[in-house]
């Protein structure tokens, strides 16, 4: 596939690792229906996405964005060491800050847009826009106390972390953006039921006000998991279901989108097998073993072979030069391979 | 030399100094996991105790280059100087905290877990077996405020025994009940038989080591304060965080001194160390019911869950003094189905695997599933049985 400065690409990640045995395993297809008739039928998929890196959800993601097993402590507020996706993408292609967004679910997350890379770095990142943080300014504001449960922020550690607050700059860039009052946007945020839900709505805002090329959503509710709570955990893979339906077809109705646009979904990582001695099973994602690093992707769009699947092995740092070679830019430090199904 | 354990308790310290040879033989990222067993083992369960005694005594009889050989894989781990200056003697559990964080960050995470499998693997074929006096019972009861449900119960457990879907279920938990004291009777030995509630134990069970969500609650409220304080200093510090709780210990916390100062430190460990045991009764449950298996390897072990509160923020469910809580009884039976099966898996992984019977039940309802060597896996039983007979049938 040559590259074109038409193109634009959506990635998902869920930044709370999901097993296939709750998703594409027989026992879990109930959970994802969406995906398994809607999705898979129209994509590439690739069975077997290890992730050999760190299996903390900040410190990969960050991994997924820079094509290198990053290896900063999880819980630190750090840029990656090597440049990220969004890098690559606006300095090689000359594209202007609006063309290259991350919507994250966490405040920890805040830090993912741009590296710490001295070739690239400041000034060449992605937007980062954290809607939990952003909706937290917005009650700081005044606006009541009726939104908690869209504000926790993260389910990794083994306490939660707080909410941190959100800022002016940051509603103002809301409504500067999306042409939305900071009343509005509380107002649609009452009718929603989780932050990933907060997250495909400003997601899809975004796509409407300034149709990035390059945008990344990192959805998080799966990560629930952590609390012990099955039924939860499976909620939260409905919803993220639900809201990659959601998005491909925002993505198909939107001119600007709709016919160049290739959706790349993927978890970050598994979770640990049920047999794991030194895991609690779903829980967590603390063994390493090949259940927790093993995952799936999927990635669907114009000019990908559909109902395909690939069984062979890739890594999830993969990603960055896949994209690359999709868009048209070299991520030279990437270690990553350019998956070749997908090209 | 005894003065470099004088942070630790009496037997643990003597048992240190008797194997002071060996431990300083052993690499720094192995020998760490010994002494976080050893800072705690006067508080232990006698099981623990017994096991780290045969470890030294299974290192001990190793001829050098043997232990040389076995300690390779740790051996050749690369620390940083900052790892091995921590006071990896006076806070081992604070160390493997940080030795984990690094072994991931150089990927040597792969090679520490199969070094330790490994070890693990080698020291259970030596170390003796004691011979159980009973097969190993576990019991699963849940689905308290369910009047029906269209989740496929057992669902990962079928294939492993009989589905009952004809049980009478008139006298069921006293049945259990019944059952329950009648083998601590017969087979008198502490920590040998566990009860494990989401709610209160109201029954008297004796012979029983009970524990149960309810009576923590005090326990709970000064541990969401500590976590409160933690969440509102100005530079929130998970890993902080974990050390301070990792410190917690029943007199921190205030707890009612119950005499049994295993068992009470235990119960705060669940707290301390379980992730969401402080806010959901289901994990709660689930939690305790693998740390007592772990632990103590009871021979019979019986959890029952209650309802959980419904989901809430974090911070919500810390400041909820006051506040109703609201029972997500649908949520909660998909948890304890879940949880069931995971008290299934340790089960096994005891010692007597072969012989163990599990029982796990609809409460109230008409169905169960019982795996026993003498019932036939994966089949249904659509004849109606009551619950003394059926937990005849696992005698």
């Amino acid at each position: 596939m040559a590259a074109s400065s038409s193109k634009k690409v959506v990635v998902v990640t869920f930044g709370g690792g999901a097993r296939d045995d709750e998703t594409f395993h027989p026992e879990g297809q109930d959970n994802i229906p969406h995906m398994l008739g809607e999705l898979a039928p129209r994509s590439t998929f690739f069975t077997q996405v290890i992730n050999k890196g760190i299996l903390g959800h900040y410190v990969a993601t960050a991994s997924l964005a820079t094509g290198v097993y990053e290896t900063f402590n999880n819980f630190a507020a750090v840029s990656p060491a090597n440049p990220t996706v969004f890098e690559y993408f606006r300095k090689d292609l000359k594209r202007p800050s609006t063309d290259a967004w991350v919507i994250a679910p966490s405040n920890g997350f805040n830090r993912i847009g741009e590296s710490e890379n001295k070739a690239y770095g400041k000034g060449l990142g992605a937007g980062v826009i954290l809607p939990k943080r952003l909706l937290a300014a917005a009650l700081a504001n005044g606006a009541g106390a009726d939104f908690n449960h869209l504000l926790q922020d993260n389910y990794e550690s083994q306490a939660f972390s707080p909410v941190i607050g959100g800022n002016d700059v940051e509603l103002k860039q809301l409504a500067d953006l999306f042409k939305v009052s900071v009343s509005d946007f509380i107002a649609h945020a009452k009718s929603l039921a989780s932050p990933d839900e907060l997250s495909v709505y400003i997601a899809k805002q975004l796509m409407k006000r300034l149709a990035p090329s390059l945008l990344w959503i990192t959805l998080h509710d799966i990560d629930v998991a952590h609390s012990g709570a099955f039924s939860l955990y499976l909620e939260g893979i409905k919803r993220s279901d639900r809201l990659c339906a959601e998005l491909w077809k925002a993505i198909q109705s939107e001119p600007e989108y709709a016919g160049k646009t290739t959706l790349f979904i993927l978890p970050d990582f598994g979770r640990d097998s049920d047999i794991s001695s030194g895991g609690n099973g779903f829980q967590h994602h603390r063994t390493g073993d090949a259940t927790s690093r093993t995952t799936w992707l999927m990635a669907l769009g114009p000019g990908i072979r559909e109902n395909h699947v690939v069984d062979r092995p890739v890594e999830s740092i993969d990603l960055v030069p896949t994209v690359g070679s999709m868009l048209g830019f070299t991520p030279s430090l990437s270690h990553g391979r350019p998956l070749l199904e997908v090209l | 030399m005894a003065d470099t354990f004088k942070s630790y308790p009496p037997k643990g310290r003597a048992l240190a100094v008797t194997n002071l040879a060996l431990l300083q033989s052993l690499p720094l990222a192995f020998v760490p996991f010994l002494l976080k067993d050893l800072i705690a083992f006067d508080w232990n369960f006698p099981v623990e105790q017994l096991e780290l005694t045969n470890q030294f005594t299974y290192l001990t009889g190793l001829w050098e280059q043997q232990r040389t050989r076995e300690m390779q894989p740790f051996a050749t781990l690369k620390l940083t100087e900052k790892i091995e200056n921590l006071d990896w003697v006076n806070q081992p559990a604070q160390f493997l905290e940080q030795l984990s964080a690094h072994l991931w960050a150089t990927q040597q995470m792969d090679g520490f877990r199969d070094a330790s499998e490994s070890y693990v693997r080698k020291f259970n074929i030596w170390q003796p077996t004691v011979k159980q006096p009973a097969p190993r019972l576990g019991i699963a009861v849940f689905g308290e405020g369910v009047d029906q449900t269209q989740y496929k119960l057992f669902r990962k457990l079928r294939n492993q025994g009989v589905y009952f879907s004809q049980v009478n279920p008139k006298n069921g938990i006293d049945a259990i009940h019944q059952t329950l004291t009648t083998r601590a009777a017969a087979y008198s030995t502490p920590y040998a038989h566990w009860c494990v509630d989401g709610a209160s134990i109201t029954a008297s069970l004796p012979g029983l080591t009970c524990v149960s969500y309810n009576s923590l609650t005090p326990v709970r409220t000064k541990l969401a304060a500590i976590m409160l304080k933690a969440y509102g200093s100005t530079k929130f510090d998970p890993e902080q965080l974990r050390t301070t709780l990792a410190a917690i210990t029943p007199e921190t916390v205030e707890m009612k001194d119950s005499g049994d100062g295993a068992l009470d430190r235990f119960q705060v460990t669940l707290l301390t160390e379980g992730s969401g045991t402080q806010i959901y009764s289901t994990t709660f449950v689930q939690w305790a019911a693998r740390e007592a298996l772990r632990r103590a390897q009871p021979l019979t072990l019986y959890t029952r869950y209650a309802p959980r509160q419904k989901e809430r923020t974090m911070d919500e469910l810390l400041n909820g003094a006051g506040e109703k809580t609201v029972p997500d009884p649908a949520g909660s039976l998909i948890d304890a189905d879940m949880g069931a099966y995971y008290t299934w898996i340790n089960l096994e992984r005891l010692e007597g695997a072969d012989s163990a019977r599990f029982l796990v039940w609809f409460e109230g309802h008409n169905e169960a599933l019982a795996i026993s060597p003498a019932l036939k896996a994966g089949t249904e039983s659509k004849t109606p049985i009551d619950m003394p007979t059926l937990l005849g049938n696992l005698a």
